[in-house]
């Protein structure tokens, strides 16, 4: 369960941002997202000149941790047409593994090609499909529902 | 066989598709770039869903390999033909049996129709490459029923 899912187009600004339900700490999250970027672009440059590696580039990549004095994790995923997904995961949350985050972002990606071949969908534009919505609120841990467990 | 009867679909649905255009618009002339602005769009979400599941492009070469083949046979049942480039950002695509011309006509008759049918194809390749990061023109050209030729010019900054 993620803390903070961001949705960037190719031209980097952000298309969707959703954070759980802490208010104060959203720009904070705007920001760590933002900065992430530049590795991601780091990322997709650098593999570009490596010739080595038998495998194919595969689209998904991890970032680990880009910000090591504070308690998260960054996790990044760039699609062929250069949309790249940012989640931002509790570093204290350690039951979410590397498959996890992989078959997230994988849903991730489905349900973005659904709002792209929505034809009432203008390209560029902010993302406000409620089916959209719901798998990525399906994502975000939500602070009251956590209290609901313990 | 599915893959048959959704060939036979698009190329129905388009005929028809060009033949509403053309009866609907007030000014003729602008019945083709109509067309190709909306095959860029279905070509922006085209190139969105089948590159879902693809390794990624690593340059502007794979790209049009993927054009050449996955693209056009999802589209048309069939790999395109010939592919040349000149290696400074135009390429020439050719299919000697072009897919929506072949119930058309073979050799020259209604020759001066064609490009209307193969404005939707060209903006469905701009498309497909804008979303992959490569600004072009794509321009078409038909010597003889069917076979075409798409013209694709790379514009790099």
């Amino acid at each position: 369960m993620a803390v903070c899912i961001a949705v960037i187009a190719k031209e980097n600004y952000p298309l969707y941002i959703r954070c759980s339900a802490n208010v104060e700490d959203e720009l904070k999250f705007h920001f760590t997202v933002h900065t992430s970027l530049d590795v991601v672009e780091e990322k997709i440059s650098s593999t570009g000149k490596t010739s080595t590696a038998g495998a194919p580039d595969m689209r998904e990549f991890y970032l680990g941790q880009l910000y090591p004095s504070e308690d998260y994790r960054i996790y990044g995923y760039v699609t062929n047409t250069k949309v790249k997904f940012v989640m931002v995961v509790e570093a204290s949350n350690t039951q979410i593994r590397d498959n996890d985050v992989r078959s997230m972002f994988r849903r991730l990606h489905n349900a973005y090609t659904s709002v792209v071949c929505n034809p009432f969908y203008i390209l560029g534009s902010n993302i406000s499909s409620k089916a959209f919505e719901k798998v990525v609120a399906g994502m975000i841990v939500d602070e009251q529902k956590k209290e609901l467990f313990t | 066989m599915t893959d048959n009867a959704s060939g036979v679909l698009f190329d129905l649905l388009h005929s028809q598709l060009v033949a509403y255009i053309y009866s609907t618009i007030d000014n003729k002339n602008k019945g083709v770039s109509q067309l190709e602005s909306l095959g860029f769009r279905v070509g922006v979400s085209l190139g969105e869903q089948l590159t879902k599941d693809l390794p990624r492009f690593r340059d502007e070469l794979e790209v049009m390999k993927f054009i050449c083949r996955d693209f056009w046979s999802s589209l048309y049942q069939k790999q395109v033909d010939n592919l040349r480039t000149n290696h400074q950002g135009v390429y020439v695509l050719q299919d000697n049996a072009f897919k929506l011309l072949t119930h058309i006509s073979v050799g020259k008759q209604y020759l001066d129709c064609a490009p209307r049918y193969l404005a939707l194809s060209c903006g469905l390749i701009r498309g497909v490459l804008s979303n992959l990061g490569v600004k072009s023109v794509v321009t078409s050209e038909v010597i003889s029923m069917p076979s075409a030729k798409f013209q694709i010019m790379v514009q790099r900054t």
